[in-house]
């Protein structure tokens, strides 16, 4: 494992898993690697944390979960985006942007 | 949100498929990222290592995925019940102890909870009942005395608060006319009697206002019992005839086998006439109350102050008109149900307080237990605590348990309630009011679900208290046996409490116990030893002969009872009846003009008696003499007076000799006072001395005027003394009575010890629950000092093994721990004393004779609990100066 890895802050990864989600349905494993494409490989979500994210934002009404076959035929279980969901997606990007900036003008202030 | 609570709820019911589901969906993870290996060319062995290695604890996930659906607090109590459950199976003994504690306690409470909530809770059985009242005729001796029927009829008409009222009036018929001749239970009803109630005949019809009319025909109304026995529940009972006191009656209609009342003159009986059948003269009598009372229903408009005030503008009215026998004369309406309950109120909230006291004695004991159980536990918690369970998840734990052994207890309780209810009411039926509807219904299992929990709670907070303080970090060091200090102090409050909860209810048994040892020692004025009561009527026949042929008929059956072998004396018994029945006549003194209105005579209790009557009840006679067989209905009119007449009409001057007028049927009679005799309890033990009406005379049964005489026939009563207990008395009377008429009826035999006993039913019924109740919390306070001292002990071994080392005697070792137990038993004794003096005082209306704060009761029963909590003590103290110092120190 030579990839460099940066620690998840908390609460981004709800906001990751909703953006992947927001491209189509898709399973656990699948969004756990695509943000680890995504993100050029810096990203690593552990599944200790992907699953009770999935399980809380299900909880939440933000996703749903349906069983269906994987690309290679087996049974998994899917996760796609709900219209709360989109709703919710839209606010965290905007929050997380606003944070950003301030973070990053804060930085750059001398 | 809902999909929140669709996802709760599956994981809740459905916990087997979301696990699995969960499994299936981290195991399809993990084989994904090992055939990515794989395809990356790693082989299948070590791809295999590394997706584990990266994916952490499986179980790990799970518990937080969980966590993360919010099932927790379902999840958790499950497990927390299992672990309960198994905790509880691991220590047998210490389980049955606390549930059964717990289930007595319990059982206790819902028992009592049935019989208030069956008699003061529940609405009677009546449609509207709120609507309806009780009448009676305020008078100057009574608040409540029986109506004329006159009245009555005044009352009926002119009144415009009451929808509908009638009035009832028991009686005895002789049935001749279905198999033997026999005494029936009967009662004389008006035509509104059962549509105010709202009973409807199961078959047939009620009485109706033609019924009420004079001349009408004589109908009746059958009991739904009476129609099964008598009449084998044929369909077509409607229209059958009975002969009553050798009339015909046509039975109209059954009344329905549930419906039961007992109010004042009315019981639920066999069989129901309409007033205007009673073969007596004197009922249009507007001066004669003849044992009339009324029920009413309030018009919905109509509130019960506004029925009062109405009611007293009629009797007002009533008695300007009549005033020779009205003026005075007022009514009185009382709401039903307080009516009906009587004083039954107070007794039972004093029992509901004794019994919550004991669930409290309960709780506190299996506080104990738990405690010393916790102390036991405490490295288990240490341990547990260690590897990161909060204190709120084990006070959580410890609740949990506690509870279980609550709702444990409340189920065994609730089945020993239901039984013991129902036994306490089979051997008690006549004492309480309204037995018959008290039963378990929702209420009830409300009140046994509420108790078991919060007792659960109660005691299982003390344990989870001290676990909260526990520091994880001694606990551990010290092996489970942390300083004792503090835990002396949390078992020493627990037994204080319990002792002091103990003695209160210990002195409120003891109160109720010295006032009926005071009653039994009143003298009732007679002795009751082999004396026996019955009813008695002649043949139905007799009704249509003259006075002289009634005489004779009764001289005959006076003669066939006292033939009878083992009947030492008989005497016929009309008017009042002492602590069974009662019936005032009014008189003047001679030498004063006659009164003009019956509100300036006297009252007084009359006794219509032959002349063995006095030797029979061992009455006796002050000065004077008694009635003989002369005094009959050609001789000069006599009469016996009782001291307290003598006392208040003639004080110091000797009565014997004077005269006086007698008011009887509707005529005036002089007689002249031949004797005195004892005082006699006719209202019973406990409250003769309070009533107004106190004067007694008796007079003799051949001297009735005819008049009254006529009325004799049925429903008279006969007092027999017998020589020594006679067990087939009653059988050989009958047969000697029937040998002599085969229509005379006899009925209803008591011996005057069970008029006695039963006058003091009630105080008898509610010493025996508050004694028992007093005896459940000396063992449960005396098994807790016992079990505190008994754990002290455990905990002070080692300290007991040093001091034995170093020399201390067995005798001081003994003092150390008795001491202990001495304190807390004293400290407790005198917080009750305390409390007592405060609590005792709420039961003043239930004792008789001792005061509420009686230093003998007080005094003796503050030294018993003493005493036996110093044999509870001496126990384990005894067992601590047996300590071997060697083994003491090896200890651990």
């Amino acid at each position: 494992m030579t990839e460099q890895r940066i620690e998840l802050p908390q609460g981004t990864l709800d906001l990751l898993i909703l953006r992947t989600l927001a491209l189509g349905p898709e399973h656990g494993w699948a969004i756990s690697e695509r943000i680890h494409q995504v993100s050029s490989k810096v990203l690593q979500v552990q599944q200790g944390s992907l699953y009770p994210a999935l399980h809380r934002l299900e909880r939440r009404g933000w996703i749903k979960a349906r069983w269906g076959a994987s690309e290679n035929n087996r049974r998994a279980k899917f996760y796609e985006l709900t219209a709360s969901g989109r709703k919710q997606l839209e606010a965290e990007k905007s929050d997380w942007k606003k944070l950003a900036a301030a973070v990053a003008q804060v930085l750059e202030t001398t | 949100m809902f999909s929140d609570i669709l996802i709760r709820l599956r994981a809740l019911f459905r916990r087997d498929a979301v696990e699995s589901e969960l499994d299936d969906e981290l195991r399809f993870h993990f084989e994904q990222q090992v055939a990515k290996y794989v395809q990356s060319g790693v082989p299948g062995e070590e791809a295999r290592r590394r997706a584990r290695l990266e994916f952490g604890g499986a179980e790990q996930i799970r518990e937080e995925c969980r966590d993360a659906r919010g099932v927790s607090f379902f999840e958790t109590l499950a497990q927390d019940v299992r672990y309960g459950f198994r905790m509880l199976r691991r220590t047998p003994g210490f389980t049955a102890i606390a549930v059964l504690t717990l289930a007595l306690a319990i059982g206790a409470n819902t028992a009592l909870f049935s019989i208030i909530n069956g008699v003061l809770l529940n609405p009677l059985p009546y449609p509207r009942p709120e609507q309806l009242v009780t009448l009676h005729e305020s008078k100057p001796n009574f608040n409540t005395g029986s109506i004329s029927y006159p009245n009555f009829l005044d009352w009926q008409k002119e009144n415009h608060t009451l929808s509908s009222m009638a009035v009832s009036r028991s009686y005895s018929f002789s049935l001749t006319n279905l198999g033997e001749a026999e005494q029936i239970q009967g009662q004389f009803v008006t035509s509104d009697f059962f549509p105010i109630l709202g009973v409807k005949p199961v078959m047939g019809r009620s009485f109706v206002r033609s019924d009420d009319q004079i001349g009408a025909a004589p109908v009746a109304m059958i009991s739904a019992g009476f129609w099964k026995r008598k009449l084998s529940g044929e369909a077509d009972v409607v229209g059958k005839s009975l002969t009553l006191d050798g009339k015909e009656f046509t039975i109209v209609g059954v009344i329905p086998s549930d419906f039961d009342l007992k109010l004042d003159s009315f019981s639920a009986v066999d069989v129901y006439a309409p007033v205007v059948q009673w073969n007596n003269n004197l009922l249009f009598d507007r001066g004669a109350g003849l044992g009339f009372h009324g029920i009413g229903r309030l018009k919905p408009d109509s509130s019960l102050g506004q029925a009062r005030a109405d009611f007293a503008g009629v009797t007002g009215n009533l008695a300007a008109a009549y005033p020779e026998v009205n003026k005075g004369i007022g009514a009185a309406l009382i709401p039903f149900k307080q009516r009906m309950l009587g004083d039954v109120k107070p007794i039972l909230l004093v029992l509901f307080c004794a019994v919550g006291f004991v669930l409290l004695i309960a709780c506190a004991n299996i506080a104990n237990l738990l405690l010393a159980r916790a102390s036991g536990r405490a490295s288990e918690f240490a341990v547990r605590a260690a590897l990161g369970a909060g204190k709120a998840r084990l006070i959580r734990q410890l609740l949990t348990e506690s509870v279980l052994l609550g709702i444990l207890g409340g189920a065994l309780g609730l089945l020993l309630a239901g039984w013991g209810t129902h036994a306490a009411l089979k051997a008690l039926p006549e004492t309480l009011p309204r037995a018959g509807e008290v039963g378990m219904d929702l209420r009830v299992l409300l009140f046994t679900t509420s108790i078991a929990l919060l007792a659960g709670i109660l005691f299982g907070l003390a344990p989870a208290l001290k676990i909260s303080r526990t520091n994880v970090h001694d606990s551990l060091k010290e092996g489970g046996r942390g300083a004792s200090g503090a835990r002396k102090g949390a078992h020493g409050v627990l037994v204080v409490v319990e002792m002091a909860l103990a003695l209160v209810l210990l002195i409120g048994a003891g109160l109720t116990l010295r006032s009926l040892e005071q009653l039994w020692n009143v003298d009732p004025g007679f002795n009751p030893q082999n004396v026996m009561f019955f009813g008695f009527s002649l043949s139905p026949t007799s009704l249509m002969t003259s006075p002289a042929a009634i005489r004779a008929g009764f001289r005959n059956a006076d003669g066939a009872i006292s033939a009878t072998p083992g009947v030492q004396g008989v005497s016929m018994s009309w008017g009042a009846f002492p602590m069974s029945g009662d019936d005032e006549w009014l008189f003047w003194l001679d030498g004063q003009p006659k009164p003009t209105t019956r509100n300036e005579m006297n009252w007084v209790i009359d006794y219509v008696v032959e002349p063995d009557y006095l030797k029979i009840m061992g009455t006796p006679l002050r000065s004077g003499r008694f009635f003989t067989t002369q005094d009959d209905e050609n001789a000069p009119k006599v009469v016996v007076v009782d001291e307290v007449l003598a006392q208040k009409y003639f004080g110091k001057e000797n009565p014997i000799g004077k005269r006086l007028f007698l008011e009887i049927g509707q005529g005036d009679m002089e007689a002249e006072i031949v004797g005195v005799a004892a005082h006699v309890k006719q209202w019973g033990l406990d409250t003769d001395d309070t009533e107004s009406l106190r004067a007694q005379l008796y007079f003799p049964f051949m001297q009735l005027p005819d008049k009254v005489m006529a009325l004799a026939p049925m429903g008279m009563g006969a007092v027999v003394r017998s020589r020594g207990p006679a067990p087939g008395l009653f059988d050989s009377i009958r047969h000697s009575v029937q040998q002599v008429n085969s229509e005379q009826v006899v009925a209803g035999a008591q011996t005057m010890d069970e008029i006695i006993s039963s006058s003091i039913a009630s105080r008898r019924f509610s010493m025996i629950l508050l004694g028992s109740f007093a005896l459940l919390a000396l063992l449960l306070s005396s098994l807790g000092i016992y079990g505190v001292v008994s754990y002290l002990v455990g905990q002070q071994t080692r300290e007991i093994g040093i001091r034995i080392a170093l020399g201390a005697q067995r005798g001081d070792v003994m003092r150390l721990v008795l001491g202990d137990g001495v304190k807390m038993a004293l400290i407790g004794v005198a917080l009750g004393l305390a409390a007592a003096v405060g609590l005792t005082r709420l039961m003043t209306s239930v004792l008789f004779g001792v005061s509420a704060t009686d230093p003998l009761t007080f005094g003796g029963v503050a030294l018993l609990l003493a005493l036996v909590a110093l044999a509870a003590a001496y126990i384990p103290a005894r067992r601590a100066t047996r300590v071997d110092p060697l083994v003491a120190l090896r200890y651990e």
